[in-house]
């Protein structure tokens, strides 16, 4: 047989295979090269950045739980200008799409990132942070709530003319309004989810683990979640989604296909293998030789209920 | 690198610590005492993590099942303390693990007319027992002073020695060596100029040494513990602060990329 076809594109950004890396999971690519091809992936998307660098928050910052972690890094980046002036040169010069995950503050803060990401080579995209549950001011309002979600990305939307991808919160009771109004506002494309809000407590000394006492829960143990909100979110808005959450191989990632994604992102498993990105877009491509399928857009939206 | 070794022993050399030997490409011969390595201790999701270990050793062997043939292994000294510290246990010879490394940054020797201070307890001893080995190697004057809370926790003086290393044991209860903290035996020894100190244990051990560099105004580097992710520099979850950190001018750094040993000069020890 052929090989199969594993290009996909979204928002208008194509990309030799589906598998991408998750912002906060990927540091600026360069971390990963010793590893891995990094012009084997679809996409690399880089670590939150907000318009001054950020410091992120006191330690510990990380623990893991069954089948996942916890972090509270609080968004700690260069910020927008370290990042053009020393971390983009090496990037743009990688045969691969980068996206560029940003964060506000404030409303403001949002726009104006992406006014400074605007028109630069070698920016694929920009992914819009809405959902980061670390952050005190921000985030979390932006992304809890359906009107202020809408106003982030009207703003953005006007300060850029990049692909513009919103990247939403599971931490919420309805992602489907969530994701309605971030179509509405003007969002070209969907990633989800965002990390989980969760606990862990050391019994002993009665205190919480990490300095935050709360944080984001990824890995394996929130697929079955991230898995959800894709095919309900998949079933109710026209734009093309990017499913995120707990992706560990080849199947995880062509599941959240079939559940409605057009791309995946892969994030705590590269902490665990550098290469995974790399490894998982083979697994895909393995699987879809072994079972005869022409091409991996074939199963976009082709779970069968 | 990334790379699948196989574990050639695995020996309990006092109670809940363990020494094992790995086989390593050759490529691995150029890491430096205080680099480190994270292991998968299982393809399982749960412990989900690598864990991070110093080098106890690296170096070569003549190997049976290769032949005779000359291959490369890296040892580490573990304590075992939680639920992947059990399972790395359990292993036996013949059993392969996924190893990233060598990681971080070393320890920088400095002249070799200096006299070289190594100060340690439990299994902080393991990255410096590689580093007495290079440094006695260079033909330096090397001491190791070997604290712990009892005779349990100190581990392979008779290894240091063989090496011609001059030990200093003190227990914190007097069940080998003098009793007492390892600081106070350190102190005694030293002077001004012409030593250099490096040390790795506790924290609390870590800070008090710190500290006693800085008043005798002898260089020292430590090498730090933190929580890692991914050992890479990426995940930003392994910092700790720098000298001149504060909120406004916030300086953290990443144990594993730019540690885990630092110039105890540089960091907040508050
Ligand atoms: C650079 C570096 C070098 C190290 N070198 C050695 C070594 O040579 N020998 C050795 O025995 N250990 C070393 N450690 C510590 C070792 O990584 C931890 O003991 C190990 O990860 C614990 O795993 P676990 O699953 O058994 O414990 P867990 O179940 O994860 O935790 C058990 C206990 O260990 C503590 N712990 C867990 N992870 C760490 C960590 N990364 N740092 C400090 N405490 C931790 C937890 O607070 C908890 O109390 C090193 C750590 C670092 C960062
Ligand atoms: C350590 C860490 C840092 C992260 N930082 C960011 C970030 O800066 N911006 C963001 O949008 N998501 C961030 N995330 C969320 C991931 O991109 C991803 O959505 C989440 O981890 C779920 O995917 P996973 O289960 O494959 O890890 C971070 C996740 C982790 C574990
Ligand atoms: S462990 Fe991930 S940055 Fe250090």
């Amino acid at each position: 047989m052929q090989k199969p076809d594993m290009t996909v594109e979204v928002a208008g950004i194509k990309m030799r295979n589906p598998v991408m890396t998750a912002s906060g999971t990927f540091g600026y690519g360069a971390e990963f090269a010793d590893y891995l091809n990094l012009e084997s992936i679809g996409a690399m998307i880089t670590k939150g950045l907000s318009l001054k660098p950020k410091a992120g928050n006191p330690t510990p910052r990380i623990v893991e739980t069954p089948g996942g972690m916890l972090n509270a890094i609080g968004l700690q980046n260069v910020g927008v200008d370290a990042f053009i002036a020393q971390k983009l040169p090496y990037l743009a010069k990688v045969d691969t799409p980068v996206i560029v995950n940003v964060y506000g503050n404030t409303l403001e803060e949002y726009g104006e990132v992406a006014a400074r990401l605007d028109g630069l080579g070698g920016v694929a995209g920009i992914e819009v942070n809405i959902s980061c549950p670390n952050v005190k001011q921000g985030g979390i309002v932006f992304g809890t709530d359906p009107q202020a979600a809408a106003e982030v990305v009207r703003l953005v939307r006007k300060s850029t003319s990049k692909p513009l991808i919103v990247k939403l919160s599971p931490n919420v009771t309805d992602v489907v309004s969530m994701a309605r109004a971030c179509a509405d506002a003007g969002a070209d494309a969907l990633s989800l989810i965002n990390t989980l809000t969760g606990m862990a407590i050391d019994l002993d000394r009665r205190r919480p683990i990490l300095a935050n006492v709360t944080g984001g829960l990824s890995g394996p143990a929130i697929k079955p979640v991230a898995l959800r909100m894709v095919w309900q979110v998949a079933k109710s808005v026209q734009l093309p989604i990017i499913g995120i959450g707990g992706i560990m191989n080849g199947r995880d990632a062509l599941e959240f296909m079939l559940a409605g994604a057009s791309a995946v992102e892969v994030g705590t498993a590269s902490f665990l293998d550098p290469s995974a990105a790399q490894t998982i877009a083979r697994e895909m491509e393995q699987y879809l030789i072994d079972n005869g399928i022409a091409s991996v857009a074939s199963l976009i939206g082709a779970l069968e209920v | 690198m990334q790379f699948k070794s196989m574990v050639v022993s695995n020996v309990e050399l006092s109670p809940g610590y363990f020494r094992m030997r790995m086989t390593a490409p050759l490529d691995l011969l150029g890491a430096l005492p205080g680099q480190f390595l994270m292991l998968k201790v299982s393809d399982a999701i749960d412990p989900l993590l690598r864990r991070p270990f110093g080098f106890f050793d690296v170096g070569t062997f003549s190997a049976e099942y290769a032949g005779g043939g000359t291959q490369c292994y890296c040892e580490i000294l573990y304590k075992v303390v939680g639920k992947g510290t059990r399972k790395l246990a359990a292993l036996h010879h013949g059993d392969l693990l996924d190893l990233l490394a060598p990681l971080g940054k070393g320890f920088d020797p400095g002249p070799g007319c200096e006299e070289k201070l190594l100060v340690g307890g439990g299994v902080g001893l393991a990255p410096l027992y590689y580093l007495a080995k290079v440094l006695v190697a260079r033909g330096d004057k090397v001491r190791l002073f070997a604290g712990g809370r009892n005779r349990d926790d100190i581990l392979c003086i008779t290894e240091f020695e063989r090496l011609g290393v001059e030990s200093y044991v003190s227990t914190d209860d007097g069940t080998l060596g003098e009793s007492g903290l390892v600081t106070q035996v350190l102190e005694r020894h030293l002077r001004a100029s012409g030593m250099r100190i490096f040390a790795c244990g506790p924290t609390p051990m870590l800070k008090a040494v710190a500290v006693m560099a800085k008043k005798h105004a002898v260089p020292c580097q430590v090498s730090m513990e933190a929580y890692m992710a991914c050992g890479v520099g990426a995940c930003l979850g392994c910092v700790m602060k720098g000298a001149n950190h504060s909120e406004e001018t916030p300086d953290y750094r990443c144990v594993c990329k730019d540690g885990p040993v630092f110039d105890s000069f540089e960091l907040q020890w508050s």
